[in-house]
């Protein structure tokens, strides 16, 4: 029992960090393979305003999302939306930005190393126990958790009910369509690409504070946010959530009762059932 | 058989004399140094020959690698080299056909994904083996050379030529090209699109896994971080890019600057390696997206136009 909790305690981290990836793939139909080198940067800057100002990651995020969004806007107008202007087709556009971001996620380990080292770095936050149904957890696992789950429940509110959100949505399902109801496409997919990133870097600044990360676990976790959104489906939030949630769930049993070297093979497990029996993701129809 | 193809098999017979002596009057620094061109030549054309023509990036190449020297290390003792290397290539089919028939009937981006892991995969299940066992590494002591190493992957690059010509002039590699263009056309046009791309996959997953089984004797000492370092996967993409994957020769011209140039960066700045391959990846991206051979072939166009006109 206490092995589900946190294994959904992790899950919603990682829902966290899929829903930004989940954006910038599903509306600004970047496949995104940089995204974990953006949650590293996100927890670096956790730990580094942590150790330095003692400042609780809480805070940081309040720091963290704007740079982050003003950073993945800038990096989709001038690196990434040439590429779309030239692609001809959605397989082209896959191809050249699977490889400008793999670029991107060399360039940015390669600074991270340069700056900070090969290190592991952590810190502790919040690590004292807490007890829920007569079990004990960590709290820092847990304030994390709290606090994906407002996070993502105002982004699940503000896509769903604002109109902002709408001409999201619009664009993730047709987005030659949505430029015929007036929707600026350009734009949009900008906005969505660097909502995306923020959202990612928060994810890592939570994580960090129950996680050890180095400059390269990046691809780890960017592994695990795209077995997340295609489990899930692409462009659908609810998917997205409960796929994460179920990764979280096996990732933590496979852990605890078999090896905990064996994560990825797990996540890799789930990945392989869903292609093989669900290819459109657990709640997407068939195509027709 | 037309001029310019007895041109270039000439070419290509005279190249590879030049490649497989080698040995005899080069250093020691030249032989290692050609080692890994050689390995990389072998690698980085056989990936050309699948994400050439279907634009499928291929992230699987560590994957079957280290499948191939764990052959190796494990069978040294009780096959003789040849056989093992024959049967890392039969290993590396069946593997490279497992993970098409569950991927490549998808799009392209689920691929991607799940070679990407695929290395990692493969090492996590192998430590976890080990560690059940209590066994550590492998230690694969030979009496083979460098000299027959080296020769072993020049015979092994000259059949990848071979078999990418043929592949070339064949039914199946014209589908390929279709399938690449536009591959509602092709799957219309009566080809199985599945079949043939998990094919050619095939093909490109044996040399890999062949590769691996020949250099094992080179690492001496082999574990699974080692056998499936990630790396090597994007050092054979890149290189394959840059020299242009839409030609059999392309890759080549790609694989000789970049190890010479990756050899003196690791050398001198060991931790600026990274950075720089993200760089060649950018650079390849937004400047050379049809690589050094397309550079070359609109040079040469370029002047033939001018020839024309005066």
């Amino acid at each position: 029992m206490d092995i589900i909790i946190i294994g959904l305690l992790l899950g919603g981290t990682y829902a966290l960090i899929a829903m930004g990836l989940n954006l910038q793939y599903g509306v600004a139909r970047i496949m995104n393979l940089a995204n974990g080198e953006m949650l590293v940067a996100g927890g670096f800057t956790a730990f580094w305003f942590y150790t330095a100002g003692n400042i609780s990651p809480l805070l940081t995020i309040f720091v963290v999302a704007p740079v982050a969004f003003a950073a993945n806007w800038l990096i989709y107008r001038i690196m990434l939306e040439p590429l779309v202007r030239r692609a001809k087709s959605r397989g082209q556009l896959e191809v050249d930005s699977i490889l400008a971001t793999f670029g991107m996620s060399f360039i940015a380990v390669g600074l991270m190393l340069a700056f900070f080292g090969g290190d592991y770095f952590n810190y502790s936050y919040l690590s004292v126990p807490v007890i829920i149904m007569g079990e004990t957890y960590a709290q820092n696992r847990v304030v994390a958790f709290a606090s994906a789950v407002v996070i993502c429940a105002i982004l699940y509110a503000w896509i769903t009910f604002s109109r902002p959100g709408l001409s999201l949505r619009a664009l993730a399902v047709a987005p030659d369509s949505a430029r015929l109801v007036g929707i600026n496409v350009r734009s949009r997919a900008a906005i969505a690409f660097a909502l995306g990133g923020a959202i990612t870097a928060v994810g890592g600044a939570l994580i960090s504070s129950f996680l050890t990360l180095d400059a390269s676990t990046g691809v780890v976790f960017t592994l695990k946010a795209l077995i997340i959104v295609i489990m899930g489906g692409v462009g659908d939030v609810r998917g997205t959530i409960i796929a994460a949630l179920l990764l979280g769930v096996v990732e933590t049993l496979v852990a605890s009762l078999i090896d905990p070297g064996l994560t990825l093979a797990a996540a890799y497990a789930l990945f392989i059932l869903i292609l093989l029996f669900r290819p459109q993701g657990l709640f997407g129809r068939k195509p027709t | 058989m037309s001029s310019t193809e007895i041109q270039g098999f000439v070419f290509a017979a005279l190249a590879l004399l030049v490649a497989g002596a080698l040995p005899y009057f080069g250093s020691d620094y030249v032989l290692s140094l050609g080692i890994s061109i050689a390995m990389f030549t072998v690698l980085a054309t056989s990936w050309a020959l699948f994400s050439g023509p279907t634009h499928y990036i291929s992230l699987a190449t560590a994957a079957f690698f280290g499948l191939g020297t764990y052959t190796t290390g494990l069978g040294f003792e009780s096959l003789p080299i040849w056989s093992l290397i024959i049967l890392a290539g039969v290993l590396g089919a069946v593997l490279a056909a497992l993970v098409g028939l569950a991927t490549l009937r998808l799009s392209g981006v689920y691929f991607v994904i799940f070679t990407l892991g695929l290395a990692e995969l493969i090492r996590q299940v192998i430590t976890w083996g080990q560690n059940m066992t209590g066994q550590k590494g492998l230690y694969v002591l030979t009496d083979l050379t460098e000299a027959h190493l080296y020769q072993m992957l020049v015979a092994l690059a000259a059949l990848v030529f071979l078999v990418g010509w043929l592949i070339g002039r064949s039914r199946l590699g014209f589908a390929l090209r279709i399938i690449g263009d536009d591959e509602t056309v092709a799957a219309h046009s009566g080809i199985n699109t599945a079949q043939a791309k998990v094919l050619l996959f095939m093909v490109s997953g044996a040399v890999a896994a062949m590769t691996g089984a020949i250099l094992a004797p080179r690492y001496i000492y082999i574990e699974p971080s080692l056998a499936f370092t990630p790396l090597l996967s994007f050092q054979v993409v890149i290189m394959a890019l840059l020299g242009g994957v839409h030609r059999l020769w392309g890759p080549i011209v790609g694989v000789i600057p970049f190890t010479l140039i990756l050899e003196t960066i690791s050398a001198n700045f060991p931790n600026q390696v990274t950075l720089f391959i993200g760089i060649v990846f950018l650079v390849i991206v937004y400047f050379i997206p049809r690589g050094f051979a397309g550079l070359i072939e609109t040079v040469r166009n370029w002047s033939a136009w001018r020839e024309a006109r005066s």
